[in-house]
């Protein structure tokens, strides 16, 4: 089962959290933005220290989560947590980009790498973790 | 990182991610666009595609939003700017439509004909379907709706709460307002937007939109006289 969503912005702040399951561990907005900004350090950070050529945190493996962040062209961070043993994580990602090009980038009402308020798309995402959640179960 | 090709997809949807299995919101074809009976002849004699993409329309309607927003200080503003910008269209539209569709003959005379053909003709070279429906008011003679459940201008938009009433679909309006003037039928034509109530909202219920917009075209005076007269 996914657990949270957060996108961060190429600066490094957090323009959309949501929890995608009551299984989600309950967080003030102050500790999801801090969270955004320390997972983007973390991010930065481990690109550089790594000895090879690297893009930075793909995936983080746990005994009591899963972690992927796909990042785009454009330097925005789309991040999901889920419980241990959820598959499709990157497909699912995957969606959510797609999503976001659609419901946020052709929403004339968006400004760019501000926080996301866009109806459309929370509906659109919450169909989509719907559906893998059902599939998964 | 995402592989070089990735990004594309964002102006055409034709270039698929892989492995995605998010399907496009409504059944309707990505693609809008001039689409009359003659295209086909078209495209064969001059090799040029008479359809747009839907991504790139939205991304050109989003700008068009946006420079008008900067501009104007209300929301009837707004409304009245795009729709300016839609009669334009609608004057072009209706000229394009009647040197291509030969078969139909003769221009519009009388107001039913010619909301039918708007609701039709026009709505399918446009949008490639017909408008959902077209009703007559019952406290006004000189009023008309036309109803569409997902207009193009509104699939990807999302309007803030600040911005209340108002529907991009101004834009349509304008293009309707356009191709009535042009064929001798004055009329102001304002798009508004509709909850979706009892049928209608358990039909729409399976993931489709909770509003519906409507087309309220409201006739001059003169052509009212003037249909009296040919009845």
């Amino acid at each position: 089962m996914f657990l949270q969503l957060f996108i961060i912005n190429k600066s490094g702040s957090l323009i959309f959290h949501q929890d995608l399951s009551p299984a989600a561990p309950r967080l003030s907005s102050n500790d999801s933005l801090r969270l955004g900004s320390t997972f983007h350090s973390l991010h930065a950070i481990a690109a550089q220290v790594a000895p090879i050529a690297s893009s930075g945190i793909e995936k983080l493996e746990t005994a009591t989560y899963r972690l992927r962040c796909l990042q785009t062209l454009t330097g925005a961070k789309f991040v999901i947590t889920a419980q241990p043993n959820t598959p499709e994580l990157e497909v699912v990602l995957q969606g959510i980009y797609e999503l976001y090009t659609d419901y946020v980038l052709k929403n004339p009402f968006y400004e760019l790498e501000m926080p996301i308020r866009c109806e459309l798309f929370t509906q659109h995402l919450e169909k989509l973790v719907e559906r893998y959640n059902a599939a998964s179960r | 990182m995402a592989a070089p090709g990735q990004r594309l997809h964002i102006l055409d949807r034709k270039i698929a991610v892989p492995g995605s299995s998010y399907a496009y919101p409504t059944t309707r074809d990505t693609r809008v666009g001039i689409v009359s009976a003659s295209s086909n002849a078209y495209a064969a004699a001059g090799g040029r595609t008479t359809e747009v993409s839907l991504s790139a329309f939205s991304f050109l309607l989003s700008e068009m939003v946006q420079h008008v927003q900067a501009r104007v200080t209300s929301i009837d503003a707004l409304e009245r700017r795009l729709e300016e910008a839609g009669y334009a269209v609608g004057l072009r539209v209706l000229e394009l439509q009647q040197f291509r569709d030969k078969s139909v003959g003769k221009r519009k005379t009388r107001l039913l004909q010619a909301l039918q053909w708007v609701s039709a003709d026009m709505w399918r070279a446009l949008f490639g379907k017909t408008a959902d429906s077209l009703e007559r008011s019952t406290e006004n003679a000189d009023e008309y709706m036309i109803h569409e459940l997902q207009p193009i201008t509104n699939v990807f938009v999302s309007v803030p709460p600040d911005l209340g009433q108002l529907n991009c679909a101004a834009y349509i309006a304008g293009i309707i307002a356009g191709a009535l003037d042009g064929a001798c039928f004055p009329a102001t034509v304002t798009a508004h937007t509709i909850e979706l109530a009892g049928q209608e909202a358990n039909i729409t219920a399976a993931g489709g939109p909770r509003c519906k917009t409507v087309f309220l075209v409201k006739f001059s005076e003169e052509v009212m006289r003037r249909e009296a007269q040919l009845a």
